[in-house]
């Protein structure tokens, strides 16, 4: 706003000054005289008080300011009367006091930069340490409610359940079969450009059977339901749980995990194994496009030293780890819903971290099952 | 007080799809006044407030708010106004103290110091205890947020105070505290209040009018004009049990 500002000055009169004060004091106008009433010194007057008559405008952010200059003068054992201020300003300057009565200012000390860094970095690991113990709870957790669904079946719940296979494998086929596809093209063309200077190009069908079916197929289909399905899961139960729905089901003597936990993961566990498949067909059918269009092959050629190359035992060692990796998604993704507090801020934060540790442990998982095939020789 | 409306709504019209909500609607809302808006579920309470605030376009019609068409409504309009929303609409992710800063820092200029000497100010002047301010909102009680909210929508001392019901899930006690604050704030700071409510002791404590929605319009008498009007829905409002209980036996519009 362009009003005109507001004013302070000192007028000395021998002894006694006079501190004049005019002008609107209201929001607008404090950020300049704050700082000029902070510095204020009475020093060297025998009496000082402020008149305020001339004050045109006034507002709790003026009238602090006022309170604020009387009440710190006081502390110093000099009386700072604010005079002539108009009489409907008053209430303004009592409720400031009162306010400020209420709360006896006490300025809490800032922490030492090194001291909050030390505390910031212990808090970490305390959290980290009690989240690896809290998602080993989940798991025991988990694997009992699973345990007795199978004991008693009526458990299962099948709607749930296929609503679950739709919307994390049946909806979740395009951009599967899509970006498979186009990794198999791409993984085509780089083999190829790399055995041709062997003129072994025909090689390319080996490279892209084994390196399909062991790991890209699943680790690929794994990492796009982690994004699509784990950040899913971590949303809606985040969700209800902001509404308190998780706990009025269980007052209902209803298991949480039972009903939202379990039904998502069974779906992952059914689905990413045929995601998988569907992934690996998509990959070589992109592969082999791709390889007839620029090596000097023909489609018989090629689909014979695919099929050549492609074991059962390759297809099965990527299909065995899909449920393992399902399993860590949907874990992952239930328990960093479940870990939702409060405001919508948490939910946003828990579905990042529910698709960056659902990934992390998804390449782990997949580094330790290469370990243990080399060790066994498969 | 002069006699002039600080709100002025001509003809409004409020229609979301083929359900008109309001229908050629006018309001004056004076300067200095509590003014309580009434209505059963659905007469579009919020949604009158929500459009004299300039959140919801109107269909036709006309407001004018501190004089200015909210149609072009500009920023210095909004800055002489504070909203309250029903749950507080407190930033989640900002603590209390800064949930109050944030009309500051967006529209002025202010030395750090003085911010947050003026934060634990409004905190003090809503009832808040000292420790609120670096609390989160989810750390909050619903009775606190709504107080947070309240010094954030009096952060730059507006005009105007627009509350959607107030005391809302408030408890019988936090209500009349509630109702006993805004009535003070608005006598010491020269507050107009737009308050939609459901809450009868509200009305009956600190409402210089009343608003009540009825028929796509409003009536707006005061509580005791109220009492002698025929129509059904406001007969069964301001004579039920729960009026009754509300009013205390004092029998209103007992001038004549």
């Amino acid at each position: 706003m362009a009003a005109a500002p507001g004013w302070f000055k000192s007028e000395g009169q021998g002894g006694s000054l006079v501190l004049c004060a005019g002008g609107p004091w209201t929001i607008d106008t404090v950020g300049a005289l704050d700082p000029v009433l902070r510095s204020l010194s009475v020093d060297g007057a025998d009496r000082a008080e402020i008149d305020a008559a001339l004050i045109t405008d006034l507002d709790t952010a003026g009238a602090w300011l006022l309170y604020r200059t009387r009440r710190d003068h006081a502390a110093h054992g000099v009386a700072l009367p604010i005079i002539g201020l108009d009489s409907r300003y008053a209430p303004l300057i009592d409720l400031v006091a009162q306010a400020d009565a209420a709360h006896a200012q006490t300025d809490r000390p800032r922490p030492n930069a090194l001291v909050a860094l030390v505390n910031r970095v212990g808090r970490s690991v305390c959290e980290v340490a009690a989240a690896g113990v809290n998602l080993l709870n989940f798991f025991g957790m988990t694997i009992m409610a699973m345990a007795r669904t199978i004991i008693q079946p009526r458990r299962l719940r099948v709607t749930a359940l296929v609503n679950q296979i739709e919307q994390t494998g049946l909806n979740a086929m395009g951009i599967v079969g899509l970006l498979l596809f186009l990794i198999g093209v791409v993984l085509a063309f780089q083999g190829a450009e790399q055995l041709r200077r062997f003129a072994a190009e025909i090689f390319t069908a080996d490279g892209l059977a084994v390196l399909v079916l062991r790991e890209i197929g699943v680790l690929i289909a794994a990492i796009l339901v982690a994004g699509r399905s784990g950040s899913a899961f971590t949303a809606e139960i985040g969700m209800m749980k902001v509404n308190e729905e998780i706990d009025a089901l269980s007052t209902i003597g209803i298991d949480p995990i039972e009903v939202l936990v379990l039904p998502r993961i069974n779906a992952l566990l059914i689905t990413l194994p045929l995601l998988t498949f569907f992934a690996d067909a998509a990959a070589l059918a992109g592969g082999t496009i791709m390889s007839v269009a620029t090596l000097d092959v023909s489609y018989t050629q090629f689909a014979r030293q695919l099929a050549d190359a492609m074991s059962l035992k390759n297809l099965l060692i990527g299909l065995v780890k899909a449920p393992v990796f399902a399993f860590l998604i949907g874990m992952v993704g239930c328990y960093e819903g479940l870990r939702v507090t409060g405001s919508a801020e948490s939910i946003g934060r828990q579905t990042t971290k529910s698709v960056v540790e659902s990934i992390v442990l998804v390449i782990i998982a997949d580094a330790l099952f290469s370990i243990v095939f080399a060790a066994l020789g498969v | 007080m002069k006699d002039d409306p600080i709100i002025a709504v001509r003809g409004l019209r409020t229609q979301f799809g083929d359900i008109v909500i309001h229908d050629n609607l006018d309001l004056d809302v004076l300067r200095g006044e509590v003014l309580g808006v009434v209505g059963g579920s659905g007469t579009g309470k919020s949604v009158l407030l929500r459009t004299i605030i300039g959140l919801n376009r109107p269909r036709a019609g006309t407001i004018e708010v501190l004089g200015e068409d909210t149609a072009a409504i500009t920023t210095v309009t909004q800055r002489r106004c504070g909203v309250l929303f029903q749950n507080g609409a407190l930033f989640s992710s900002l603590t209390v103290a800064e949930n109050i800063q944030v009309p500051m820092r967006e529209h002025l200029r202010l030395p750090r110091k003085l911010l947050n000497e003026l934060a634990a100010l409004k905190i003090a002047m809503v009832g808040l205890p000292p420790d609120a301010g670096p609390k989160y909102p989810a750390e909050l009680s619903g009775g606190m947020r709504k107080r947070a909210g309240l010094a954030r929508a009096l952060a730059l001392d507006p005009e105007i105070l627009f509350l959607d019901e107030p005391t809302a899930g408030l408890d019988p006690i936090g209500a009349a505290a509630f109702d006993t604050l805004i009535g003070d704030l608005q006598k010491s700071l020269g507050l107009t209040v737009f308050m939609v409510t459901h809450d009868l002791d509200s009305l009956v404590a600190i409402c210089d009018r009343i608003a009540v929605l009825v028929d796509k319009r409003v009536r707006l008498a005061t509580m005791a004009e109220h009492m002698q009007d025929s129509h059904p829905w406001i007969r069964e409002y301001f004579h039920g049990p729960r009026a009754r209980a509300a009013l205390g036996g004092k029998e209103p519009g007992g001038g004549h």
